[in-house]
C-alpha cells in the first residue's frame, strides 16, 4: 500500500497534482479525514474552516503551478475571502475581509488550496497560543503542552499532518518559537521579501509573514512561491528575491557562528545537545564553526517590548466598533462606544500590550522608551552585521526551553517574554531565521535550534536545514513520524 | 520607572480602555515590571547610533493612476455593526470639530 | 493700552491629484457615499499605504516657488487621536521631518508689497466626513462616509507675521492664486479645498514677546477669515482693556450670526503620540525630480505682474487684476500680441470684464465665447479706427451673447464695414458743406439740429453709416472748423 497521501510533502503532492495522478481535493480531504478525524478535536489547530468552502477551494485550483493542489492552513491574521479574519479576537468576531492577503492570492496563483485559518493568540501577542479567543491550541506532542506562540494552530496544523505547509506571522519568534515546540520547519523571510498587505498589522517594522513545512525542500518552494515586491506593500523589497533553488546543494564551504555565550545560562540542557549535534552535523556535511561572542538576547527583548507595542497602540487603535467589528450595545456617544468596544473587545494581554506601547509614546516619554528603543534597534542591526562579516550563519537555540505546560506563564508576561530571547534579534534586524527541528527528548517533545541568517540569506539557511536534516544523526521526525501508531500526545 | 494607578488611567484614556479601580493597582504593577526590565537599555552604548528606519530605500513610486481595488458602498458598509444608505452610523459625536 | 494684533495661519490646501494620497481611489466629490474607497482608505485591517509620487510633484512645485528649504529625506508620521472621520484612528502625516521649511509668500496688501514668512509645509492626508445630527435632522445618530479620506492635502504654516484681518485676506487671495497658477489646487474654500485655521493673539503695540494665542477653526472663507480674525482680535482687546487674562483655547467661528464659541481649552489639549510610520519609506527628493519641477514651474504670479508693468507699461494695479489668474493673464497677453498693450488692456478691464460681471460669468466663460483669437481681430479694427468707439462697445455685448466672426456680426446687425471713420469722413464734410445753415444754429447752441445733420449724413451714405460715430465725425468736424 502506497504511503497515505498527507504524509507526503508538498513537493510529492504537487507533483503528482500536476501529472494528473491525484486531484486537489483528494490531497486535501486526505488531512481532514485521516488525521484531522483523530486529533483537531484535542489540538484545536484551527478555528476557521467549512467543507463546502475547502471543497469549492480545492475544486477551482489550477492543477499546476509550485504548489499545485497543495493543501495550506493561514493564520487566521492573515485576510482571506472565503473564510472569516478575526485575529482569534473577539473584537473581530465574525468578520470578513473583502480582499485577500497578497501571500494568499499569490498561493492561489501558485495553485495551493487554502483549507481554512489557524488559531493564534490574539493579535498575535503571546508565545503559547493560550490567549485566543477561541481557546488555546495545544502541542500535538503532548496535549498538556503548548504549541508556541502566536502562530500556535499553523505549526500544531503541520505538526500533525492536516496540511503539508501553513503560513503564520513572526513579529518576535511567533514562527520559529511553535515550529521549534512542534518540531517542524518555520522559516522568518528578510524583513520586506514577503508582502504584508493583508497581514493585520501587530508591530509594522518587525511584522513578516512566515512559513511552516515539515521539509526543508518545502520551505524553500513555498518561499519562491510567495517571495517578491508587491505594489500594495511599500516596505516591501523591489529586488528580486534570493535564489533558494539550491536548497539541496549543502554546506561545502560555509561558516556558521557559534555564540556560545548565549546558552551558557538558563538554557534546557536537551536544546543545548541539539546545538551540538547539529554543529557536529553542519561540519561533518562541510561546514565550518566560527566561535564568537554575541549580545545577550535580553537587550533585543527590551527594545522589542517598546517598538513592538508602541507600534501596535498604534495598528489597533482602527478597532474602534464603527466600519467592522463589535460594537458595545451600552454606546451613548462616540466616546463610549470606543471605549466600551474596544474594552469588551480586546482580551487583557492585547490590553496590557495596547497600555505599554500607548505610555512608550506619550508625551514625555517618547524620547526615554520609543527613540532609544529604536536607537538600541541600530545597536543591535550593527551587532548582526558584525557577526555576518565572519560567517554566513548563526547557530543558536530558537527557544531556550522545551514546549511549556498550558497555564504556565498565562500570570507572568515578563516570563513569556522571555521565551522569546533567541528569536527577537532577527525581528529587530529585520534579517531572516530558520527554526530547524532536530529529533525528539526522550520524552517525547521536539528539539529544535535556530539558524539566522544576514539579509536575503534565506538560500544559506535552508541548505544549511538541509544539511541538518540529512546528516544529522537525529530522529528525522518530520518525515518518519506514524501519527497512527505512535501519536506522542494520545499515550 | 513605576507607573501608578493615575498614570494607567491617563494611559486608557488615550487609548480609549476601561480599566477597572480593581484592575488598575494590578495593571500598573505590571507595567511597571515590564518598565524595569527595559530599562536595561540604558546599559547598552547607544552612541552613533541613528534611530533605525526599515521600509526600503529603493521603493518604486507609485504613480498618480486610478486601482483596481475599490469596493462599492455595499462592500464597503458590509461588515459594519450598524449603517444607511451607504453611510457608516454611529453614536453622535460631542466634541464637534474635527482637531 | 495700544494693542497689536500678531497673526499666524495655517492653511490646508487639497490638492488635485487623480488618485489619493496613500491609494488608488480617484478623488472625486459629490458622489455617492463611500463609492471612492478601498481597503487602504477605509483602514481595514491587514490594509497598508503607498505615497502618490504625483502629489509630492505638486508639493514640489509649491516649495521651490515659495523658496522653501527643501528636505531631501523627510518622513511621514502617524499622528494618533481617536474621531470617526479619521479610518485609522491616525492620521498619515509630516511631524518633525517636514519637506519643506521657511520660504515666504510675497503679497501686496493695500497697495503695500509684504513679504510673509512661513514655517513650513508638509503633506498628508484628509479625513472622511462626519455628517451629525443637527445638520442631518436626526437627533440620535451621526453618519460618516469616506471618500474625501486620504485626499492629498498640502499644510503651510505661516510664521506670527500677520498683523490684521486684511493682511489674511491678502495672503489668501495671493496664495489661492500662486497654487491656481501652479495647477495643484482649485483652492475654492466654499469647497474646502483650501482650509485656513488662525492663530490669533495681541500684545501692547512695540512689545516683542508674544501674547497668549487662541486658535481660530472653521473659517470656510476669505471673508470668514476676515471677520473671524476680526471678531477674535476685537474680543481679546476688550478682555485685556478690562484687566481679563486671555485663556489658550481653540475657537470655532460662526459666520452666519458673526460669533465665536470657545471648543476646548488647553486642559483638554492632546497628546497625538507622533512617531514615524514604519508603513512608509523616506520621502527621498533627488535632485533630478527637483529639476524637472523647477522646469515645470509656470512664470509665478507676482512675476508676471511685475512684468506686466515693466513690459508692457500697465499701471500696478491693472497688472494686478490681468495677472489674477493664469487664465486671464495668459488671454492678456495672447490679445495684446502684435497691439498697443495698454489699449488692450483698457479694453479688457473696462469692457470685458464688466460684460463678465453683468452676466455672472467667470473669465473661463468668456475665454471659452470669445477666444483671444476673436477678440484680437475685434480689437485690432478698434484699433485701426475701422470700427467706431461708441458701435464697438456694443459690439462686445454681441461677442459675448453671439457666435460669429467680426464681419458676420456686422452683417448681422445690419452695419456696412463702410460706415468706418475712414468712409464717412468725407460724407461728413460734405453735409457741413452743404448745410452751413443748420451748422451754424447747432454752433449757437440749437443742439437739436444735429438729429437733422446726422439724418443727412445717412442719406448721403445710403443708410449704412452709424449713427453714433456720425455724430461723433460731425461734432470732431464742427470742432476743429470752428
Ligand atoms: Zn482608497
Amino acid at each position: 500500500m502506497s504511503r497515505p497521501l498527507w504524509k507526503e510533502s508538498a513537493a510529492a503532492i504537487s507533483a503528482r497534482v500536476r501529472a494528473g495522478e491525484i486531484t486537489a481535493v483528494e490531497a486535501m480531504d486526505a488531512g481532514w479525514d485521516g488525521p484531522a478525524s483523530l486529533w483537531e478535536h484535542d489540538v484545536h489547530a484551527v478555528v476557521h474552516t467549512d467543507r463546502e468552502a475547502r471543497h469549492a477551494a480545492a475544486e477551482a485550483a489550477p492543477a499546476r503551478g509550485l504548489l499545485a493542489g497543495v493543501p495550506v492552513l493561514v493564520k487566521d491574521n492573515l485576510c482571506t475571502v472565503d473564510y472569516p479574519t478575526t485575529c482569534c479576537s473577539r473584537i473581530l468576531a465574525g468578520y470578513h475581509a473583502p480582499y485577500d492577503a497578497t501571500v494568499v492570492r499569490r498561493l492561489r496563483e501558485a495553485g495551493a488550496v487554502i483549507v481554512g485559518k489557524g488559531n493564534m493568540d490574539e493579535f498575535a501577542m503571546g508565545s503559547s497560543t493560550e490567549f485566543s479567543c477561541y481557546g488555546p491550541t495545544r502541542n500535538p506532542w503532548d496535549l498538556s503542552r503548548v504549541p508556541g506562540g502566536s502562530s500556535g494552530g499553523p505549526a500544531a496544523a503541520v505538526a500533525y499532518g492536516l496540511v503539508p505547509v501553513a503560513l503564520g506571522s513572526d513579529t518576535g519568534g511567533s514562527v520559529r518559537q511553535p515550529a521549534a515546540f512542534c518540531g517542524v520547519y518555520g522559516l522568518k523571510p528578510t524583513y520586506g521579501r514577503l508582502s504584508r498587505y493583508g497581514l493585520v498589522a501587530f508591530g509594522s517594522s518587525l511584522d513578516q509573514v512566515g512559513i511552516f513545512a515539515r521539509h526543508a525542500g518545502d520551505v524553500a518552494t513555498t518561499f519562491a512561491a510567495l517571495a517578491g515586491w508587491d505594489e500594495y506593500d511599500a516596505t516591501s523589497r523591489p529586488a528580486p528575491a534570493p535564489d533558494v533553488s539550491n536548497w539541496d546543494a549543502g554546506v561545502t564551504g560555509l561558516r556558521f557562528g557559534w555564540p556560545a555565550n548565549l546558552w551558557a545560562n538558563g538554557v534546557d540542557g536537551a536544546i543545548v545537545d541539539a546545538l551540538e549535534r547539529s554543529a557536529n552535523a553542519l561540519e561533518r556535511a562541510g561546514g565550518t564553526r566560527v566561535p564568537m561572542e554575541f549580545l545577550p538576547g535580553e537587550y533585543a527583548v527590551a527594545a522589542y517590548y517598546l517598538v513592538a507595542t508602541a507600534e501596535a497602540s498604534s495598528n489597533l487603535a482602527r478597532f474602534d466598533g464603527v466600519r467592522y467589528g463589535l460594537r458595545s450595545s451600552d454606546a451613548t456617544d462616540v466616546r463610549s462606544l470606543y471605549v466600551r468596544s474596544r474594552s469588551e473587545g480586546f482580551g487583557p494581554e492585547v490590553r496590557r500590550r495596547i497600555l505599554l506601547g500607548t505610555y512608550a509614546l506619550s508625551s514625555g516619554y517618547y524620547d526615554a522608551y520609543y527613540l532609544q528603543a529604536q536607537r538600541a534597534r541600530t545597536r543591535i542591526r550593527r551587532e548582526y552585521a558584525r557577526a555576518f562579516e565572519s560567517c554566513d550563519f548563526l547557530l543558536l537555540p530558537a527557544a531556550p526551553t522545551l514546549p511549556f505546560r498550558v497555564g504556565e506563564k498565562v500570570d507572568d508576561p515578563l516570563a513569556m517574554y522571555l521565551s522569546d530571547v533567541f528569536t527577537i534579534g532577527a525581528n529587530l534586524a529585520g534579517t531572516p531565521g530558520l527554526s530547524v527541528p532536530v529529533g525528539v527528548t526522550p520524552e517525547g517533545l521536539p528539539t529544535a535550534v535556530q539558524l539566522l541568517g544576514p539579509q536575503d540569506g534565506e538560500g544559506a539557511l535552508l541548505r544549511a536545514a538541509r544539511a541538518i536534516e540529512v546528516n544529522g544523526d537525529v530522529a528525522r521526525l518530520p518525515r518518519e513520524h506514524e501519527v497512527e501508531a505512535s501519536w506522542p500526545g494520545k499515550r | 520607572m513605576r507607573i501608578d494607578r493615575d498614570e494607567v488611567r491617563r494611559i486608557a484614556e488615550l487609548a480609549r480602555l476601561e480599566i477597572a479601580d480593581d484592575d488598575a493597582a494590578a495593571v500598573a504593577g505590571q507595567l511597571s515590571g515590564v518598565l524595569d526590565f527595559v530599562a536595561t537599555l540604558q546599559q547598552l552604548d547607544l552612541d552613533g547610533c541613528e534611530p533605525s528606519t526599515f521600509a526600503p530605500a529603493d521603493a518604486p513610486p507609485r504613480e498618480d493612476v486610478p486601482g483596481v481595488r475599490g469596493l462599492d458602498p455595499f462592500a464597503a458598509t458590509a461588515a459594519a455593526p450598524e449603517s444607511d444608505e451607504g453611510y457608516f452610523v454611529v453614536p453622535p459625536v460631542v466634541e464637534n470639530v474635527n482637531p | 493700552m495700544a494693542w497689536e494684533a500678531v497673526i499666524g495661519l495655517e492653511c490646508h490646501i487639497q490638492l488635485r491629484t487623480r488618485t489619493k494620497m496613500f491609494c488608488e481611489c480617484e478623488v472625486v466629490f459629490g458622489d455617492e457615499a463611500n463609492s471612492h474607497v478601498c481597503p487602504t482608505c477605509l483602514g481595514l485591517p491587514g490594509a497598508l499605504p503607498r505615497l502618490n509620487a504625483g502629489a509630492i510633484r505638486m508639493a514640489l512645485r509649491l516649495g521651490l516657488a515659495l523658496g522653501c528649504d527643501i528636505r531631501h529625506e523627510s518622513q511621514f508620521a502617524r499622528k494618533n487621536y481617536f474621531y470617526p472621520d479619521m479610518p485609522k484612528n491616525y492620521q498619515i502625516t509630516q511631524y518633525d521631518r517636514p519637506l519643506f521649511e521657511h520660504g515666504t509668500l510675497p503679497v501686496v496688501v493695500e497697495g503695500e508689497a509684504r513679504e510673509f514668512a512661513l514655517t513650513r509645509i508638509h503633506c498628508e492626508e484628509d479625513a472622511g466626513k462626519s455628517f451629525h445630527p443637527e445638520r442631518t435632522g436626526d437627533r440620535s445618530r451621526s453618519r460618516v462616509e469616506f471618500n474625501r479620506a486620504g485626499t492629498p492635502l498640502l499644510e503651510l504654516v505661516t510664521e506670527p507675521v500677520l498683523r490684521s484681518p486684511a493682511d489674511c485676506a491678502a495672503f489668501l487671495v495671493t496664495l489661492r492664486r500662486l497654487v491656481r497658477a501652479l495647477g495643484i489646487s482649485d483652492a475654492d474654500m466654499e469647497k474646502g479645498q483650501l482650509r485656513c485655521d488662525a492663530n490669533v493673539s495681541l500684545r501692547p503695540e512695540g512689545a516683542s514677546l508674544l501674547g497668549v494665542k487662541t486658535e481660530l477653526k472653521n473659517l470656510n472663507s476669505i471673508k470668514g477669515v476676515e471677520r473671524g480674525v476680526a471678531a477674535e482680535i476685537e474680543r481679546q482687546r476688550r478682555a485685556l482693556d478690562s484687566g481679563e487674562r486671555i485663556v489658550q483655547a481653540t475657537l470655532l467661528y460662526d459666520a452666519d450670526h458673526d460669533k465665536l464659541a470657545i471648543m476646548r481649552t488647553k486642559e483638554q489639549a492632546h497628546d497625538y503620540r507622533y512617531f514615524p510610520d514604519p508603513d512608509l519609506p523616506l520621502l527621498v527628493v533627488s535632485e533630478a525630480e527637483l529639476e524637472q519641477a523647477r522646469a515645470s514651474l509656470p512664470e509665478l504670479p507676482w512675476r508676471r505682474v511685475q512684468r506686466f508693468v515693466a513690459q508692457y507699461g500697465l499701471p500696478p494695479y491693472d497688472a494686478a487684476v490681468l495677472g489674477d489668474s493664469r487664465e486671464l493673464a495668459d488671454y492678456y497677453e495672447e490679445c495684446a500680441a502684435g497691439l498697443d498693450p495698454k489699449f488692450v488692456a483698457n479694453w479688457l478691464m473696462t469692457e470685458a470684464l464688466r460684460a463678465v460681471n453683468e452676466r455672472a460669468w467667470d473669465v473661463a466663460r468668456w475665454t471659452a465665447q470669445v477666444p483671444a483669437a476673436r477678440m484680437a481681430d475685434f480689437l485690432g479694427r478698434v484699433a485701426r479706427k475701422e470700427l467706431p468707439g461708441p458701435l464697438a462697445k456694443q459690439f462686445i455685448g454681441w461677442l459675448a451673447d453671439e457666435a460669429g466672426g467680426v464681419d458676420e456680426l456686422l452683417a448681422r446687425h445690419g452695419v456696412s464695414v463702410k460706415g468706418t471713420a475712414e468712409d464717412l469722413r468725407p460724407i461728413v464734410k460734405a453735409v457741413l458743406d452743404e448745410n452751413p445753415g443748420p451748422v451754424a444754429q447747432y454752433l449757437a447752441g440749437k443742439t437739436v439740429t444735429m438729429g437733422f445733420l446726422v439724418g443727412q449724413v445717412m442719406k448721403k451714405s445710403g443708410g449704412q453709416a452709424v449713427p453714433t460715430l456720425a455724430q461723433q465725425l460731425l461734432i470732431e468736424e464742427m470742432a476743429a472748423r470752428s
